[in-house]
């Protein structure tokens, strides 16, 4: 009896453990499945390459929408990266032991603030800035991507933090040793030594602006045309499903969820990445 | 820290000023990085400040009146909602992700290819934006499983969604009891599964909760995944069937409040409720890892 229920729990453990494969599994058939045909009909290169959509003629390209992502992205790369970088190393080697534990809180808890909160806060207090001192009405790739920027720090940071702090303290030792700074020991010597883990701090950083939706939609304007500047609205992938799934029948709602096969790509094809990168940096 | 050093090695703020007129370059950089982590964390204090000073006016009888209508807005509906919500994908996620790293933790071998397989799909799980879980989530539980827009739909989608955080947390926990634990319960005659309940997940228990928390945390926040699988309908849990019901949780409604453009007072008092609770998950999950770290 005892040794039928040690095999039946190890059954049910492993059972539990094989859903995350399941999980995988179903996402990728349902969306495939779902997706596809539909790129199919329209044709992949119109659907990918296309440079108008206007579902009520039924012209399904999705080039804008992939341009704003990678627009969007851009800019809250160009914001949070260089932010996130200095302020990790700021935490792992610059701050005073007092104050880090409620600064390490504070991380944590940018990462922990709901995304429509943020894109509230973009919506009352970014948005109206932007009016104000920039052209146009202020929803645009510019507001966008600070708000982006903001929220793609504690990602940043935290990963970049981690890396700097497995550096063997004898690194830095050894360049003091030499007569190099503070400063520079930490700039020259132990960040290069962590720029594998930084490096992959910053792609899940784009992977979570890539995939951001709610605060976003709530910023950008969402206007289904060709990016054109800083100061005009844009939709990205994300929004655009979330904007017309609502009513989409058919063809139509057959290309929201085609648009949502290819930001799953795009997730992917991220996740790779930091695998690779994690895995190089094992070897090493 | 600078007490315990020799004299030697002591310098004082007049040194350091010193120091950086000779090397100009140092002293850019460490502008830089205080600057840089004076912006981050002004930028969190001024989010944080904004949403309570402009959301506290607004925390009235109405915001929290028990049955919405369009002129109060009132969130309660809503706050059932997420609390039901949290509830059932809590019961359901916590087991299989408790279980999950129980195999991976204690059973399975390592160099297993299976185990590998896990470990990859459960990270590209984790890495999957929540709009594509709320797309999933609509055309697998809402349309081929056929239950319509409702709050169970949206549990099983959120459930999927916060496996992979609780099997992380749970099987770093695991992981790090001690493993004379472990043999001193095999001395002591107990079999493995026995081990596994009685001695090594109550010590794990702390890591375990604070995992959970976490994930409650991104239950309460989250907004896309649920647009498409619970709906956004404004009503409360009612009847014997409320879970097959659609409605909306917290987060949605506070988007909902924000797109309309009629209720941006209750906007602003919704914003500051869910800050406010978040904020206090968020603490919690911290003061439950650094009891954690203590007791060790």
């Amino acid at each position: 009896m005892n040794r039928f229920f040690e095999v039946f729990m190890r059954v049910i453990f492993f059972i539990a453990a094989f859903t995350s494969v399941l999980a995988v599994f179903l996402i990728c058939l349902f969306l495939f499945a779902n997706g596809v045909p539909a790129m199919k009909e329209i044709g992949f290169l119109d659907f990918l390459l296309g440079t108008k959509w206007r579902p009520g003629n039924d012209i399904y390209g999705i080039m804008p929408m992939i341009l704003g992502s990678i627009y969007v992205t851009g800019g809250a790369v160009l914001i949070g990266v260089p932010i996130g970088i200095l302020t990790s190393v700021f935490m792992a080697k610059f701050c005073p032991k007092r104050i880090y534990g409620v600064l390490k809180e504070a991380t944590q808890l940018l990462a922990g603030i709901p995304s429509v909160v943020y894109g509230f806060f973009g919506l009352v207090v970014i948005v109206p800035f932007v009016r104000a001192h920039f052209p146009g009405n202020g929803t645009n790739i510019l507001t966008a991507s600070i708000l982006l920027g903001i929220m793609i720090l504690p990602t940043i940071i935290g990963v970049a933090e981690a890396a700097i702090r497995t550096v063997p303290q004898q690194y830095y030792e050894g360049a003091l040793a030499l007569g190099a700074t503070h400063e520079r020991s930490v700039f020259a010597v132990v960040l290069p030594a962590a720029k594998s883990g930084v490096a992959a701090g910053i792609v899940l950083g784009i992977g979570r602006a890539i995939g951001e939706t709610m605060a976003v939609i709530m910023v950008a304007g969402n206007q289904p045309k060709m990016p054109s500047s800083l100061f005009k609205g844009v939709r990205t992938l994300t929004t655009n499903i979330v904007m017309e799934m609502g009513y989409a029948t058919d063809l139509h709602r057959e290309a929201l969820i085609a648009t949502a096969v290819v930001l799953f790509v795009f997730i992917l094809i991220i996740n790779l990445c930091v695998s690779l990168i994690k895995y190089k940096s094992a070897k090493n | 820290m600078e007490k315990n050093l020799p004299a030697i090695n002591r310098e004082s703020r007049k040194d350091k000023l010193h120091a950086y007129t000779k090397h100009p370059a140092a002293a850019v950089w460490t502008l830089l990085v205080h600057g840089a982590a004076i912006l981050t964390f002004v930028c969190l204090i001024f989010l944080i400040g904004y949403i309570v000073i402009s959301g506290a006016p607004h925390l009235n009888k109405d915001l929290f009146a028990l049955q919405y209508t369009s002129e109060n807005g009132s969130l309660m509906p809503a706050l059932w909602n997420t609390l039901i919500m949290t509830a059932v994908s809590l019961l359901i996620a916590v087991p299989l992700g408790v279980f999950a790293a129980v195999y991976l933790a204690e059973y399975a071998r390592r160099g297993n290819r299976l185990v590998s397989l896990i470990r990859v799909t459960a990270e590209t799980l984790s890495g999957i934006p929540s709009i594509v879980y709320g797309l999933f989530g609509m055309l697998f539980f809402v349309v081929a499983l056929k239950m319509d827009y409702s709050l169970l739909a949206g549990s099983l989608t959120l459930t999927i969604m916060i496996l992979p955080l609780i099997m992380r947390t749970t099987e770093e926990a695991l992981l790090s009891v001690d493993n004379s634990y472990r043999e001193g319960s095999f001395g002591l005659g107990a079999g493995k599964l026995r081990t596994v309940f009685c001695i090594v997940l109550p010590s794990a228990i702390p890591g375990i909760l604070s995992g959970v928390i976490l994930g409650i945390g991104r239950i309460v926040g989250e907004t896309a995944a649920l647009i498409y699988t619970a709906g956004t309908v404004a009503r409360g849990p009612s009847g014997l069937n409320f879970l097959m019901k659609s409605g909306r949780t917290m987060a949605v409604h506070m988007y909902v409040l924000s797109g309309e453009g009629l209720h941006v007072d209750q906007a602003y008092g919704t914003a500051l409720v869910l800050l406010v609770m978040v904020i206090g998950i968020n603490l919690l999950s911290g003061w439950i890892a650094k009891k954690l770290v203590k007791g060790n």
